[in-house]
């Protein structure tokens, strides 16, 4: 779909836990062709400190409810304003930004790994990978089992792998330590979000095995649709905006 | 009904709002939000003879109401710009100017030449102010000779519009408007970006990769318009004003303060219709106040 900036109505902003909400906007003539992984760029009012707007991946979409919907850590002053928003207030946002992720061929097996709110746009692409595989695991890695979120959601859409790094829930380790990497060959596909060292440690591994990998970027920005070139990351093509070649990119295309 | 037109140099402006350089791309990028045909004009990207990959990552930094950018004149070099944008970009009914930048001045010189050629470029905008570069760019606009050297080299090379770019980062930037008009500008663009830097305390480290960067948004505007209002004291070319215009409001200060036109730049990246909203806002204002001419307002400071 086009790219638009519109004042969406927030319906519901249910925290999940202290650092998470997920925020619930109404989309007006929603327009369905929103791809898995693309992002929206929200406005951060009210502050001084708060000049830019900030980017998020979108994590699900809801056609018939005409919704659009995002999970969000409090991390800073951006995102504190943000997830303070009340019900029934309006935001400006920019989207759908981006491109999204590849959909796999038909009863493919694939991995996707999250870690932290990186954890985001995974549930959008599960839902929109169960019409072509039954055989969907998710690997959600967190530091502890209180940050954890939605884990009733991702079980529903695929066989549910935890590691938390004080070993309160899954097992302990970093997401990588998984014991599922033990027969990682048997994945046709990798799909990740999260810290970037996580992501190259996963890109490391799927490289090594020779498995098809995507990983979704988010490097700061200020625009989000490729006018300021700040976001951009190296690729074997020289550098690259993030935010219109990405933030999904192949870890074949990319210096890593 | 209320005028809008304005006039720089040669080049009629159906408005006098502008995009800056650097923030709106080659228009193109904007086609999804706006009508670009509604712009008084816009400033292609920073254009180099060769192809240059810019600075690294990290390249910008969040500032109290504005942004530090050090992105390093990222652009696939001016025969990319004339084969594979130009065409595309061509046919938009609004004035394109190329921003044009180098490392010397022969670089600037042969980059202008091969300018001059295309039909729908009615002028450029020589950058002799961009703090992010090593060698170039801001140091040919900090010294009256040097600005003066290479706005001459350019003029004999090029006939249409030259507008020349000034840098904040100087003592007196009037000093230097006159020595870029002397040496044959049709019209100055002012200001690029101050000259800042961000650190992140926890880290101890600088938060951009070059450590220092250029500085945008309103935070700036005060300083902008300070300096609007000095240089059109000093000389008789129209001035295009730029620094931190976010609203309508911002830029009818600009006109008031001695710019003829007005780029819009850092607040592109927030509101990419803003460009609109404020060629609008300006048409409310001239009928609120009973404007017909928007040339009434250029200067039109009252002390």
């Amino acid at each position: 779909m086009r790219k638009t900036i519109k004042d969406l109505v927030l319906l519901r902003n249910i925290r999940l836990n202290p650092d998470n909400h997920l925020l619930i906007f109404k989309v007006p003539g929603f327009d369905s062709d929103i791809k898995p992984g693309q992002f929206a760029n929200i406005e951060a009012k009210y502050s001084t400190s708060t000049f830019l707007r900030r980017p998020f991946s979108i994590h699900n979409i809801d056609p018939e409810n005409e919704t659009i919907h995002f999970l969000i850590k409090r991390v800073g002053e951006g995102t504190r304003h943000i997830t303070d928003l009340k019900e029934g207030e309006s935001v400006s946002v920019v989207f759908p930004l981006g491109h999204g992720f590849t959909l796999p061929e038909r009863d493919e097996k694939v991995l996707l790994i999250g870690g932290g709110c990186g954890v985001a746009p995974l549930m959008m692409l599960a839902r929109a990978i169960r019409p072509y595989s039954e055989d969907i695991h998710i690997l959600l890695g967190a530091r502890s089992a209180k940050d954890l979120v939605e884990l009733d959601e991702y079980s529903q859409m695929g066989e549910l792998h935890i590691t938390t790094e004080d070993g309160t829930a899954g097992e302990k380790g970093f997401v990588t330590q998984h014991s599922i990497f033990k027969n990682v060959s048997e994945f046709n596909r990798i799909y990740t979000c999260g810290p970037e060292p996580m992501m190259k440690a996963v890109a490391g591994i799927a490289m090594k095995n020779n498995i098809w990998c995507e990983v979704s970027l988010e490097n700061m920005m200020a625009c989000g649709f490729g006018v300021c070139l700040c976001c951009v990351t190296e690729t074997k093509e020289g550098n690259k905006s993030v935010c219109t070649h990405g933030p999904v990119f192949n870890v074949n295309d990319l210096k890593w | 009904m209320v005028d809008l037109a304005v006039k720089i140099d040669k080049l009629n402006l159906k408005n006098p709002v502008m995009t800056a350089s650097g923030t709106c791309g080659f228009g193109e990028e904007f086609s999804d939000f706006i009508d670009l045909n509604r712009l008084g004009g816009f400033i292609v990207k920073g254009t180099t003879l060769n192809p240059r990959q810019g600075n690294p990552y990290p390249r910008m930094a969040e500032t109290a109401s504005g942004m530090l950018n050090a992105v390093g004149l990222q652009n696939g070099g001016v025969e990319h710009f004339i084969h594979d944008i130009y065409p595309r970009i061509c046919d938009y009914k609004t004035n394109i100017l190329v921003n044009v930048s180098g490392s010397t001045v022969e670089d600037y010189v042969r980059v202008a030449e091969k300018l001059n050629d295309l039909e729908h470029i009615p002028g450029i905008e020589l950058n002799i102010s961009c703090p992010n570069v090593k060698e170039g760019g801001m140091a040919f606009g900090t010294s009256c000779t040097s600005a003066e050297t290479v706005v001459n080299a350019v003029r004999k090379a090029y006939n249409k519009t030259l507008v020349v770019k000034l840098s904040p980062n100087v003592t007196d930037i009037t000093e230097i408007a006159r020595a870029v008009e002397a040496a044959g500008a049709d019209s100055v663009s002012l200001i690029n970006t101050l000259l800042g830097m961000a650190i992140n305390a926890e880290k101890r480290r600088p938060v951009l990769s070059t450590v220092t960067g250029g500085l945008s948004g309103p935070c700036v505007k005060a300083i902008a318009l300070r300096m609007v209002w000095q240089v059109s004291k000093a000389v008789k070319i129209p001035i295009i004003g730029l620094g931190g215009i976010m609203n309508a409001s911002d830029a009818i200060e600009f006109l008031l303060a001695g710019a003829t036109a007005i780029q819009v730049g850092t607040a592109n990246f927030i509101d990419p219709q803003i460009t609109i909203k404020i060629i609008d806002g300006i048409e409310d204002y001239m009928i609120r106040h009973n404007i017909k001419d928007i040339r009434e307002l250029i200067g039109g400071l009252q002390m």
